[in-house]
């Protein structure tokens, strides 16, 4: 056990994968019977202090379809100067400049302890960053004034040579220049006309008549640039014209009839960014930074009408398929984000309104183009401010912690093929040896694009063995994975980071427990929770919910060890063990359930999850909670309505929220003001120990969570109880006895009964 | 020494006429009650005469009458002169009273009685009785009166104008001379008529009808008056057709002519004849006797009229008594005679005849002299009298008025009275009249082919109807304010400065009409096929002695209309049941009246408070409208203006940019307003564009104007609404600023593409998000290539012209702008274009929205900074400042029995009785033509209300109303005595110019021909006086039609020459469609003055257009109303070149100037006056053009000289006239 443990550890450290079996079973069959598929968590920009880049180019298989990478499981003939290729066996000479490799002497790329490394490849102009805002002005003038300061301020942590553009929006698009003095110009467009690119290039007076393109062919190039320039300058130059462009900046002018929304040309104003960046800078990394205060009432991507008699969609609404403008606006942004997403763009949202901004349609934009969304209640809080400043966050090199155009490519050896993956990127539809028909999340292609990127961002991979059953086990064999990631690092350099894992082959039939204990549960809990969100995007709630539920059955009934219909003879592996309970959690996640959650809501949630982290995720899957007494130095608890104590505070993370809950006792004392005696210094500490904690947390989160404050009775106490298992409802409270815990107002099965029932089930013949 | 007599002559009889006139009428009414009725009719000539003589009541006529008189006076002076002489004077208030007295009564019957209704009455009358006689009446009239002979000849007399002269003839006869002095000729020809020349005379006339004119006359002429008067009656000869011409050339007696015409009077040829030849001399005499004149042309004319018309006869007394000149006019008559004394008349006359021969010295010497002095000093003055003549001979009735006019062009001095006789108001009734009995006109023309001979090839210009006389005859005439209060009333020309007095009718400077008195039924509409329509100019300029409009609030119930037609509340409604309903006078609906509106009658049945309302007592008055009068029911928003600047390489290029630019910052400050006192509340925005548009957000709270670029053209829209439109004194900083920054963002500017439909709709967006009317000013440079709605291309293609395809070309490219243009209105969106182009820029499409949403368009071909950039920017100011109305709609309401079927202006009709006009500003004109649909009745007339409901520059809903009432005729020549020739002329152009749109222009052309023949064929059939054919006779009312309509055939656009571009022609016949009758008349026949001598207080007068008139030492400044020309003859006096230009000699003087050196002389600062005050006014600044002469911009100059043959093959005015009567004689045979 501590032997696999620490394997996990280990390879997580060194190479950011985590997989869901660590030992895999040789043929199709036997692996399809493990129910939760070979798949790995994979963070392709784990940072990686320890981790020196290397300045040449990798060396790669020369056969055309394989173009694998060398790397430490490579056969090498160092006498032949020789390697072979481990994914298709083809031996490949060293190129020249490996002319003194040696058994001693030997590249970084061949080391054990380089199954990760990260080459910079001098390809090309160094592309600069790009930073493009857009900004809605139809905002209460508290929440622009905010959001101008906030942007003024983002100036200041740009790199000199990063360059900015400004699009402002409301009834109207416009396009500032950005170059010019005295009069401030902008280009407008309409914000009710879906235009094509060309057509935005063309009136942006980014393209010549096709004439002289025809004529003069290629010699243009310079005067392109110099025409971007206009939209898009270097920080250093034009940082103060900016910062008093964003200080005037006005609300919308238009007037708003009582009764009716701002109109907001939210659709238009992206397809505006989105042609610009295109027509200009196709292929470099830039993000287009969207500020929302309220839904796309009008144009292309109308989320809601201007009526305010009209609300926005809700899951009702869409259940009852009474959502009009759900489907075409979706349809609109979803191509919007994948024209950005083959230009190597990405777009941010931030939506800081009361009611819902229209992030269920929109989210696409950042889902695949590996933007960021953030959510709050207005840009005048402190979560959007941080948040914000926090997007510019840099790593101990002083490099944004941010990568552009990212391509992702995954290699297998023949034994296996890649299904899909679930993440923040889209398909490059490459098709591939490795590349398996069976499709799980973004699949059919061995490549796929990651136009932002941060240290977290983790992706999901999905994978399958294809060997036939009767093929035999190659001793000591190993199936061996290599990622290639080239990405455009935020000082502008191009990288190559190459990670290669391999894992030992294992005979299902024989070393079925081996297998068992190779089960990395919580990867394959959040694996599969990232396919459950994945299918909920396109399914009903409820399929989902038993789809997940049946897998759960099944991977109980495979690996539990029982008595065939005796439900107490159940149980489970230790490395199984709370794999039910992360499922039980994950049923009533905001990720599955939409009950008391919006849309946007949902899509916020749901954004996050297939883009964090094991940890975050599981936090996500599963909220930590910390209980603070007397009785004791700080301690995990339960998550389970038991913990609530009066005595104790509860710190409660669930990713999105920081809940601080005071039990009741504590609430009192804190209201009679103890905490401010003396004598009572003690209390007072007792009280600032969370605090502490929750600030920790808040430093380092992005986005930064809902910080809460409450306590025993406090309306905002809801957060907690929505969370914890109910062990203690209104049904069974006297049964349990009041000494403990707090009952929960909920009709919803408790931990135990779900146990209960899982264990019935998985004894039974059934299923 | 005649003249000496005669004015002590004068004298007397002015004191005698006072008193005399009354008590003559009196009586005379009595007995010749009826005859003269119908004179009466003419009364208008009538009432000039007797107004200004004595007849205070006539008040109104005054100002004709004031002419009148002097031409009686004169006419009778000379009459008297010659015939009666010096006893006609002395006794002859008696003696002339009685014979007046029959002419006088009927007309002063017809004053004193019912100045206004009943005057009319007794016209038709008149006319009617006139008509059999018309012409011819007029002739048995007189011979009943006077003898049949005499007023033969008398008319003939009349209707040359001549007939002054020949009226002097009369004269000679006692009997005749106070016909003739009644009529307007009288006075020259009278004058010039000496005895002698009817002994002449006579002969001449049985001669000119038999063999006419040709050889008799030429043969009288020489023998009666020797060399000089045969040229005279040459001219007139020549004046008619060809063969005519001949005569007249040959008629070189045009005496003769006058003869001829007279025929019947033979001694009016006789006497013209004689009076031409003295009358040069007088002429002469005149002339050097400028003191005189002044007299006479103010005092001399009326006092010739009265004279006249009270009767020959008193013309001598009362005329002369009034004024001293009048008496001079007599001396003038006698001057004639005196004349050839030149000297000794000419000191005799100087008194009397100066003042009025004098004015017009050269020319109207000619003119006056033309009749006497004519062949003595001018040819063409005596051809001028005889061109009357002449004309009268061509169109014998022309002749008449001709006649009669030319008298008053002679008027200058004798000729005045005549003129004025003829012209004054009823004169101009009269003189039709008159013309029939010119009839013997009719005899120049026979007697004109006999005279061929001579005259040959061509007809003496002089002795065709000349425009400079009859404009003259016409000012002379208009001494006193004009009242409104009559119906049927002709006002005077356009060309005249006068007072308008608003007594129950529209200002003639709001509402012009082709016809005073409409005919009846409309088979007699069809018969004369003289067109029916007015000009209306509701939001005209008064001058500033008139009152604008009163503004009257009805209350909340809005303005009091009649309930079945809707015509508004006006001085036609009659009240009935003791004030508790009236009667509509349009469709005779009763209404009840509002309680709030009731008031007691009087006993004549008017409302008490009559007069405290300016809708029940006055012809043009405006009303509050309330709510309901609103564009969906909201009180409007104040428009807007916005400017919109091409900023493409040539304007840029052109200077074009920065001048406005420039300009805007300080005319930003006089936008228009109602109160002078107050800011306007207009509120202004500003967008340049090439290929793409710029808006610019000028908010007074930004520090800089903030630059929106909107490139998405093919789907314009505004990309700011707050901001955008602004109020000047609130965001002066940054519009400053704006405008001190668009020139140089563009500077380096290098596209050359342009778009325009996106830039009118982006204005008109912008209007529709402010929910407000407005104006575009737009200033363009070039044909919009650029992709986008409104895409044009070059389609000039000059093989097109003359073909059946032509009309394409004035046709838009593409339907995208007429659907524009409809929003625009809809929208109340004007739309006012400012062009630079240095080529084709397709102004028949670019031109659309202009014209139908009320705007103008402007165009400066090959625009250059320096030299354009002065008319430019004054045709800017003016642009911006003038009153404007928005959201204006038209309706034209009628009695019932006519109806408004067509319009013609700037605007748009979404239906056929709304014209729509997006903008309407105070130089705007729609023409309305009207047609039956039933039979009007005489007793009603016909009333015409226009009103128009509009928005004021300050954002007051308003209705102007605007009335008018004719009369009705049942007799065809009444139609002809009433009829304005500029008016029609008027009508005529913006009918054909829209005919091109859609036939040939030949066809155009023909069908223009064709019905000026009919016209004048149906006067010569129906109301003149049976005559040989070979003889053209035109109404007195329309002698002129021919040289106008000449001018209209061979105008740009119906008659193109190669260097004329499509452009221009269609940019011509888009600013026709909304000229009004001033404007079309001096851009068809230009001014054309000669500069020798300037006096200040007073113009020279004019002269033809025409090369021959033009003296090579002589400098001539030219007005079309779009141009202005100084021409400087080669052989200019130094004096003068030193005087105007400051240089020595011709060959130093830069003919690249645009306006002139500042020099401290007095006739540089007189000429400069003139040329400021030419512009002021004008609704377009004339950029100054020197030519010198025998130069190459002379072409240019020479194109306007449109009584000459144009380059492009336009006919002489000669040739025209020739054709013309072709065209009539082969109608009448």
């Amino acid at each position: 056990m501590t032997t696999y443990q620490e394997f996990i550890q280990q390879n997580e450290d060194r190479d950011g994968v985590r997989f869901s079996w660590n030992l895999w079973p040789f043929s199709r069959q036997d692996a399809t019977r493990l129910v939760v598929p070979v798949s790995c968590l994979f963070t392709p920009l784990k940072e990686r202090p320890n981790l020196p880049p290397v300045q040449y180019e990798p060396v790669m298989c020369s056969r055309a379809n394989c173009k694998a990478v060398l790397n430490p499981l490579c056969q090498v003939d160092f006498r032949a100067k020789i390697w072979a290729c481990n994914f298709c066996f083809q031996r490949n000479p060293f190129p020249p400049s490996y002319g003194g490799i040696s058994e001693v002497n030997q590249p970084a790329e061949l080391m054990p302890q380089f199954s990760t490394i990260e080459y910079i490849v001098q390809r090309g102009p160094p592309a600069p960053l790009i930073f493009l805002y857009v900004v809605d002005t139809c905002l209460e003038e508290e929440d622009l004034q905010a959001l101008k300061e906030s942007l003024q301020m983002s100036l200041s942590l740009l790199p000199p040579n990063a360059l900015v553009g400004l699009i402002t929006f409301g009834r109207m698009v416009q396009v500032h220049e950005l170059s010019c003095e005295g009069i401030s110009k902008s280009y407008v467009f309409r914000g009710t006309k879906d235009l094509s690119s060309k057509q935005i290039q063309e009136m942006l007076g980014l393209t010549k008549p096709a004439a002289a393109v025809g004529q003069q062919g290629r010699p243009l190039a310079p005067q392109d640039a110099a025409a971007s320039c206009r939209f898009l300058q270097p920080v250093h130059r034009v940082d103060m014209n900016l910062t008093d462009l964003l200080g005037e900046l006005q609300r919308d002018p238009w007037p708003v009839p009582q009764g009716k929304r701002p109109l907001r040309s939210t659709g238009v104003a992206l397809s505006v960014a989105v042609g610009l960046l295109e027509g200009t800078f196709p292929n470099t990394g830039a993000r287009v930074m969207l500020f929302i205060g309220g839904p796309p009432t009008q144009g292309p991507g109308m989320v809601v009408g201007d009526e305010l008699k009209t609300p926005i969609r809700s899951w009702h609404d869409i259940q009852k398929d009474n959502a009009r403008h759900l489907k075409k606006a979706t349809k609109y942004y979803e191509a919007l984000a994948n024209r950005s997403a083959v230009n190597g763009h990405s777009i941010d949202i931030y939506a800081c309104a009361l009611d819902q901004t229209g992030l269920l349609e929109m989210k696409c934009l950042s889902n695949l183009t590996g933007g960021h969304i953030v959510m709050g209640d207005s840009f005048n809080t402190s979560l959007f401010k941080q948040t914000f400043q926090r997007v510019f966050n840099k790593d101990y090199n002083g490099d944004f912690r941010m990568a552009f155009g990212g391509v992702m490519e995954v290699k297998t050896s023949r034994e296996l093929k890649v299904c899909g993956t679930i993440g923040p990127c889209v398909s490059l539809n490459s098709k591939g040896s490795c590349v398996s028909e069976n499709e799980m999340g973004i699949g059919g292609t061995s490549q796929w694009k990651v136009c932002s990127l941060d240290p977290s961002t983790t992706l999901g991979i999905y994978f399958e063995v294809v060997n036939q059953h009767n093929a035999p086990v190659p001793q000591g064999g190993r199936g061996a994975i290599q990622f290639v990631t080239q990405y455009q690092h935020s000082n502008t350099q191009r990288r190559i980071r190459v990670t290669t894992v391999a894992r030992n082959w294992a005979d299902a039939q024989s070393q079925i427990q081996h297998i068992e204990s190779s089960f990395d549960q919580e990867a394959a809990a959040v694996l599969m929770a990232r396919l459950g969100v994945f299918r909920a995007e396109s399914e009903e709630g409820p399929d989902v919910l038993r789809w997940l539920d049946r897998q759960l059955i099944r991977l109980c009934q495979k690996f539990g060890q029982f008595n065939k219909d005796d439900p107490t003879s159940f149980k489970l592996s230790e490395s199984l063990s709370l794999y039910p309970q992360f499922m039980f959690h994950l049923r009533r996640s905001p990720f599955l359930q939409v009950f008391n959650n919006s849309p946007d809501e949902s899509s916020y949630y749901r954004h996050h999850f297939v883009r964090q982290d094991l940890t975050q995720s599981l936090i996500m899957v599963q909220p930590i909670l910390y209980a603070y007494s007397f009785h004791g130095p700080p301690e995990p608890v339960l998550l389970d309505s038991s913990s609530i104590l009066p005595d104790r505070i509860l710190l409660m993370d669930t990713f999105f929220q920081l809940v601080i809950y005071h039990g009741e006792t504590i609430a009192q004392w804190r209201k009679a003001g103890y905490q401010d005696m003396p004598e009572y210094e003690n209390f007072k500490q007792l009280l600032q120990a969370p605090l502490d904690d929750a600030q920790e947390i808040l430093q380092t989160r992005f986005p930064m969570p809902r910080y809460i404050d409450t306590e025993h009775g406090g309306s905002q106490a809801r957060f907690l109880l929505s969370k914890v298992n109910p062990s203690q409802t209104h049904n069974n409270l006297y049964a349990w006895g009041q000494e403990t815990g707090a009952p929960i107002l909920t009709d919803d099965v408790s931990l135990q009964v779900f146990m209960d029932h899982l264990k019935k089930l998985a004894v039974s013949n059934s299923v | 020494m005649n003249v000496n007599q005669h004015t002590p002559m004068a004298s007397p009889y002015g004191q005698p006429q006072p008193g005399y006139g009354q008590p003559t009428y009196a009586p005379l009414d009595g007995g010749y009650p009826t005859p003269y009725a119908p004179y009466n009719g003419p009364a208008s000539a009538y009432q000039s005469g007797v107004p200004q003589q004595g007849y205070s009541p006539f008040t109104s006529f005054p100002s004709k009458a004031v002419a009148a008189n002097p031409v009686s006076d004169l006419s009778s002076p000379l009459d008297l002169g010659p015939a009666r002489g010096p006893p006609a004077s002395g006794p002859p208030p008696a003696s002339a009273p009685l014979q007046y007295n029959q002419y006088s009564h009927s007309q002063g019957d017809m004053q004193n009685g019912p100045p206004p209704m009943t005057q009319a009455p007794p016209r038709p009358a008149v006319s009617q009785p006139y008509n059999p006689g018309a012409m011819n009446l007029s002739q048995p009239s007189y011979p009943q009166h006077y003898g049949p002979p005499p007023t033969m000849q008398q008319v003939t007399n009349q209707m040359t104008g001549m007939q002054i002269t020949s009226g002097p003839p009369t004269p000679a006869g006692p009997g005749y001379a106070p016909p003739h002095s009644s009529q307007p000729p009288v006075s020259t020809p009278y004058s010039a008529a000496p005895a002698p020349s009817y002994t002449q005379a006579p002969l001449p006339v049985s001669s000119a009808p038999t063999q006419p004119p040709p050889p008799s006359a030429p043969a009288t002429s020489q023998q009666y008056y020797g060399g000089p008067p045969p040229p005279s009656q040459q001219p007139f000869n020549s004046s008619l057709p060809p063969t005519s011409q001949q005569q007249f050339t040959s008629s070189v007696p045009p005496p003769p002519a006058s003869q001829q015409t007279l025929p019947p009077s033979s001694y009016s040829g006789p006497v013209p004849p004689p009076s031409q030849a003295p009358p040069p001399p007088v002429s002469q005499p005149q002339q050097s006797f400028p003191p005189p004149q002044p007299p006479f042309s103010s005092a001399p004319p009326p006092l010739s009229q009265p004279a006249f018309s009270s009767g020959p006869p008193p013309p001598a007394q009362g005329s002369f008594p009034p004024r001293a000149p009048p008496p001079s006019s007599q001396p003038g008559s006698f001057p004639p005679p005196g004349p050839p004394p030149t000297s000794a008349p000419s000191c005799q006359y100087p008194g009397p005849m100066p003042p009025q021969q004098q004015p017009p010295p050269s020319q109207p010497s000619p003119y006056h002299s033309g009749p006497p002095p004519p062949r003595a000093q001018m040819p063409l003055t005596s051809m001028a009298q005889s061109n009357h003549l002449p004309p009268g001979p061509q169109g014998p009735p022309g002749p008449p008025g001709a006649l009669q006019q030319p008298p008053p062009q002679p008027g200058m001095q004798p000729g005045y009275p005549p003129q004025q006789n003829g012209a004054f108001g009823q004169v101009r009734g009269p003189q039709p009249g008159y013309a029939g009995p010119y009839p013997g006109q009719p005899n120049y023309g026979a007697p004109a082919p006999a005279p061929a001979p001579p005259a040959q090839k061509r007809l003496d210009p002089d002795a065709i109807p000349s425009p400079i006389q009859v404009i003259e005859d016409d000012k002379a005439k208009c001494t006193e304010p004009f009242t409104t209060g009559v119906r049927g009333q002709a006002p005077p020309l356009v060309t005249t400065n006068f007072q308008v007095k608003d007594q129950g009718n529209a200002s003639p400077r709001f509402v012009r009409c082709t016809a005073y008195n409409m005919p009846c039924t409309a088979d007699m509409a069809k018969q004369s096929q003289v067109p029916l329509a007015a000009v209306i100019k509701p939001l005209a300029t008064l001058p500033q002695d008139e009152t604008p409009p009163y503004l009257v609030d009805h209350g909340e119930g809005g303005p009091i209309r009649c309930n079945r037609c809707k015509a508004y509340m006006c001085p036609y409604m009659q009240f009935i049941e003791g004030g508790r309903r009236f009667q509509c006078g349009f469709c005779s609906c009763v209404t009840e009246v509002p309680p709030h509106y009731f008031q007691h009658l009087d006993h004549t049945g008017k409302r008490v408070d009559c007069y405290d309302r300016p809708e029940l007592s006055l012809g043009s008055y405006e009303f509050l409208a309330t709510v309901d009068y609103c564009k969906n029911n909201k009180i409007p928003q104040p428009p807007a203006f916005i400017f919109l600047i091409d900023v493409s390489y040539n304007a840029v290029k052109s200077g074009m940019v920065s001048i406005v630019c420039q300009e805007l910052k300080t005319l930003l400050d006089y936008l228009p307003r109602e109160n002078p006192e107050m800011d306007s509340v207009v509120r202004v925005g500003f967008v340049t564009y090439n290929k793409v548009l710029h808006f610019y957000n000028v908010k007074s709270s930004l520090a800089q104007p903030q630059m929106l670029v909107v490139s998405d053209v093919s789907d314009m829209f505004v990309p700011l609404l707050d901001g955008f439109l602004v109020n000047v004194n609130e965001s002066r900083q940054v519009i400053e600023s704006l405008l001190d920054q668009i020139p140089e963002m563009f500077a380096d500017t290098r596209e050359t593409e342009t778009v325009f439909g996106p830039v009118i709709q982006a204005g008109l967006e912008a209007l529709k998000a402010a929910d407000c009317a407005g104006k575009l000013f737009v200033f363009h440079t070039s044909l919009p290539i650029a992709e986008a709605p409104g895409k044009l291309k070059n389609r000039e293609d000059k093989k097109l012209i003359g073909t059946d395809k032509e009309k394409s070309l004035f046709q838009p490219q593409v339907s995208f702008y007429n659907t524009l243009a409809k929003e625009c209105v809809a929208q109340g969106c004007c739309v006012d274009l400012f062009l630079f182009p240095n080529q084709y820029v397709d102004v028949a499409t670019l031109g659309v929205v202009p014209v139908s949403t009320g705007g103008s368009i402007y165009k400066y071909t090959y625009f250059q900074a320096q030299s354009d950039q002065e008319r430019f920017l004054n045709d800017l100011r003016r642009d911006v400042q003038k009153l404007v109305g928005f959201d204006a709609v038209m309706r034209v309401r009628t009695s019932t029995g006519i109806r408004a079927t067509d319009f013609f202006g700037s605007f748009f009709m979404s239906n056929t009785t709304d014209v729509e006009l997006a903008g309407l500003d105070c130089d705007k004109a729609i023409t309305v033509e009207f047609k039956h649909d039933d039979k009007l009745s005489e007793e009603t007339g016909a009333l015409i209300q226009c009103a128009v409901l509009y928005t004021s520059c300050s954002g007051q809903r308003r209705l102007r109303i605007h009335n008018m009432a004719v009369n009705c005729c049942s007799q065809l020549a009444d139609l002809y005595r009433n009829c304005e020739t500029d008016t029609i002329i008027n009508f005529f152009s913006k009918y054909a110019f829209r005919g091109v749109l859609n036939n040939p222009t030949k066809a155009v052309r023909d069908t223009l021909v064709n019905q000026c023949a009919q016209i004048l064929a149906c006067y010569r059939k129906n109301c003149a006086s049976p005559s040989s054919a070979g003889q053209l006779i035109l109404p007195e009312c329309m002698k002129l039609l021919p040289v106008y309509l000449n001018c209209v055939l061979k105008s740009d656009v119906l008659l193109p020459g190669a260097d004329v571009s499509l452009d221009d022609r269609a940019y011509l016949r888009q600013m026709i469609s909304c000229m009004d009758v001033a404007e079309t008349h001096v851009f068809f026949y230009p001014r054309l003055l000669p500069l020798m001598k300037l006096e200040s207080g007073s113009l020279p007068v004019a002269v033809r257009d025409s090369e021959e008139r033009l003296s090579k030492g002589g400098v001539y400044l030219m007005e079309t109303g779009l141009h202005l020309f100084l021409w400087v003859g080669a052989s200019v006096q130094q004096e003068l070149l030193h005087n105007i230009f400051g240089t020595p000699s011709f060959s130093q003087i830069d003919s690249s100037m645009t306006s002139l050196p500042v020099l401290e002389n007095p006739f540089s600062q007189r000429l400069r006056e003139m040329i400021d005050s030419f512009r002021a006014q004008r609704s377009r600044y004339m950029k100054l053009m020197v030519v010198k002469q025998e130069d190459r911009a002379e072409l240019i100059f020479r194109h306007f000289l449109v009584e000459d043959k144009s380059t492009s093959g336009g006919a002489s005015y000669v040739d025209f006239l020739c054709h013309m009567h072709k065209e009539i004689r082969q109608l009448l045979s």
